[in-house]
């Protein structure tokens, strides 16, 4: 992969000439917290480690149209969709879109998704973990693809910036000279000496060894009754997890004639309907059912269908859930440990 | 490794997108179950439908949505879809107001379907209960229209009431034929007229005689509660748990792997199913209760 060198000082250069591809967006302060919005380069603060939604409101819009309907039949609305330039991703976040590439760009391709996919850069930031961050048990501490470009701070004066494609390399070359092809055996040192230290940074511990097997063991462990009751079935964790992907499709009529939209938005299998079927039986009626199909599929299923766990470690479950349900807690709940209940 | 981001080679055919065909037939089954036979818009396309039995597709009704629809017909007999609806739902109950030459929106075939290819030279054990017949007709009458390719072919159709079988008229003839076992029962007799078998759909198993088990395939499908005791009696006819298959629902929004509903562990119902074998479900202890 080509790697280059890039000053800091010049960081707000080189976004200025990404205009040229498309509009910026990156994570921009709300309230407390941060979410992913347009922004002018003299706005980007490299160092915001969580946004509230993930890189997944980008590929897939929280609701969107995708077909127009009449008598006639139904007409694709994959829709005008802008270039943009995301600034500001970690690699928990892009390890989450590369998971949902799986998903929606493999068997069956998705027209929306891969639009969306294929108009958006992604541009990486390294960052430092703070105490929710658990992305090195995941190991998604660092991603090699996925990205157009990745930023790595090393030291105080420049980044050391990852080539990822063709339309990254694209953006390194129009930016007026402002990369370096050469990098020295002393940068390398401060990139080892940065890694080390973010090593070191990782407080949070949560032991994700042999979880599959911990999870099937529990599988009837009366403790998911327990995290049942405590659930409050509001589907915040699926609406902040960088790989929930479930989503419904709705029909909305229009008042004249037979014509309308066919409507998609996310859904989350916390939510009671999730698994109605029509005649009013449930496949998962229990907060409990609910809750063990979303850690089983973050912890166990995923594991074994792809070798990894679909949880990337970005810590959202940890920082949104209202009453402390997260993979966190979970995980040590099914450690035998008591967490809720001390 | 160095996955491109940006590939316009990437371009693809929507799997979301109906296709408009045409209700060329309908009539009821029983009091809540409407027969469909669809025909797509293009004579072609009529004659080039290809699916495989225990598959289903995505069913629109202009206005009100999709709903997952087993295939009834066999791809032994082209140019026509068939579809057994149940009005349950929302979408179900538009589809029960459309008329003949009316026009809904289709999509798939989607699913693994019936083993077909496997199945083969094998001794067949039909049992269908209530609108359990529906998925079953499609594997049972490319079974009878491939006859020689088959062993034994034994159905075992069970219904509450006499007025709730499916395809009663089709099944009886069944009984006529000399190379097919085909035994109804109904639950209750609420007629008095009921020319068949009274009694549970497991009490059919008593005739089921000339089968090599471990060579025979099963296939099951019918309300949620019968599934235990008839794996119980296949079981005690010795066929393997991985010849024993069901067909299984589940809710649906996209029918190819993407929206989550239908799924179990890393199982989609919608991809991976809806037909499994009893040696997959007692793996995935979700998928029949």
């Amino acid at each position: 992969m080509r790697i280059l060198k890039l000053k800091k000082k010049d960081l707000k250069k080189f976004l200025e000439s990404t205009s040229s591809f498309g509009e910026l967006w990156t994570p921009v302060k709300k309230g407390e917290r941060y979410v992913f919005q347009k922004a002018a380069p003299k706005d980007v603060d490299p160092d915001v480690l969580r946004t509230i939604l993930p890189l997944k409101k980008f590929m897939v819009p929280q609701r969107f149209t995708m077909f127009k309907y009449d008598r006639e039949g139904y007409e694709e609305q994959v829709g005008k969709v802008g270039n943009r330039v995301v600034f500001g991703a970690h690699s928990c976040d892009i390890a989450g879109l590369n998971i949902l590439d799986k998903l929606f760009r493999e068997t069956y391709p998705d027209p929306y998704y891969i639009e969306r996919r294929k108009k958006t850069a992604i541009i990486g930031v390294s960052c430092m973990p703070d105490k929710f961050c658990f992305c090195d048990e995941t190991g998604t501490d660092s991603v090699d693809e996925g990205f157009d470009l990745f930023f790595s701070e090393v030291g105080s004066d420049f980044y050391l910036v990852w080539v990822g494609s063709s339309l990254g390399d694209d953006l390194t070359r129009n930016a007026g000279g402002l990369f370096d092809e050469n990098v020295s055996q002393e940068d390398i040192q401060k990139f080892i000496d940065w890694k080390k230290t973010r090593e070191k940074a990782f407080k949070l511990d949560i032991d994700l060894t042999a979880m599959p097997s911990i999870y099937e063991l529990n599988l009837n462990n009366k403790v998911w009754d327990k995290i049942g009751d405590r659930c409050l079935a509001c589907g915040s964790c699926s609406m902040v997890c960088p790989t929930c992907n479930c989503y419904n499709v709705t029909d909305t009529v229009a008042l004249k004639e037979v014509q309308g939209t066919r409507d998609r938005a996310w859904d989350a299998c916390t939510l009671c309907e999730y698994s109605l079927v029509a005649g009013g039986h449930n496949f998962r009626a229990t907060k409990a059912d609910r809750l063990k199909l979303w850690y089983t599929h973050k912890l166990e299923a995923f594991v074994g269908a792809y070798g990894k766990p679909s949880c990337v470690g970005c810590g959202r479950c940890l920082t949104n859930c209202p009453v402390d349900i997260n993979v966190y807690t979970v995980a040590k709940t099914l450690r035998g440990e008591e967490v809720f209940f001390k | 490794m160095n996955k491109d981001t940006c590939d316009a080679g990437e371009t693809i055919i929507n799997p979301y997108q109906p296709e408009m065909m045409r209700i060329v037939r309908k009539y009821d089954l029983t009091s809540d179950v409407r027969f469909f036979q669809v025909r797509p818009m293009d004579p072609a396309r009529a004659m080039s439908l290809c699916y495989k039995p225990g598959t289903f597709m995505m069913i629109s009704s202009l206005g009100t949505g999709e709903a997952p629809i087993s295939i009834s017909s066999s791809p032994s007999r082209p140019g026509l879809l068939e579809f057994c609806v149940r009005n349950v739902g929302t979408v179900t109950n538009s589809l029960f107001r459309l008329k003949e030459n009316d026009i809904i929106g289709v999509r798939g075939p989607y699913g693994n379907g019936f083993p077909m290819e496997k199945m083969k030279g094998k001794d067949l054990i039909f049992i269908m209960g209530g609108l359990g017949a529906a998925p079953l007709r499609s594997p049972l009458l490319y079974a009878l229209d491939n006859r020689d390719d088959f062993g034994e072919i034994y159905v075992l159709h069970g219904a509450k009431v006499p007025g709730d079988m499916l395809f009663q008229k089709e099944f009886f003839d069944m009984t006529e034929r000399h190379d097919l076992h085909t035994m109804l029962t109904v639950d209750k007799d609420d007629t008095g007229k009921w020319p068949a078998k009274v009694g549970l759909v497991t009490t059919l198993f008593k005739d089921v005689k000339d089968i090599d088990p471990s060579n025979t395939f099963a296939a099951i499908c019918g309300p949620p509660v019968m599934y235990r005791f008839v794996i119980q009696e296949l079981l005690k006819l010795s066929i393997p748990k991985n010849q024993i298959l069901m067909t299984l629902e589940r809710r649906m929004k996209c029918g190819v792997g993407k929206c989550g509903h239908c799924v179990v562990k890393h199982i989609y119902t919608c991809i991976d199913g809806p037909v499994f074998s009893y040696w997959d479900v007692l793996n995935m202890k979700e998928l029949i209760y």
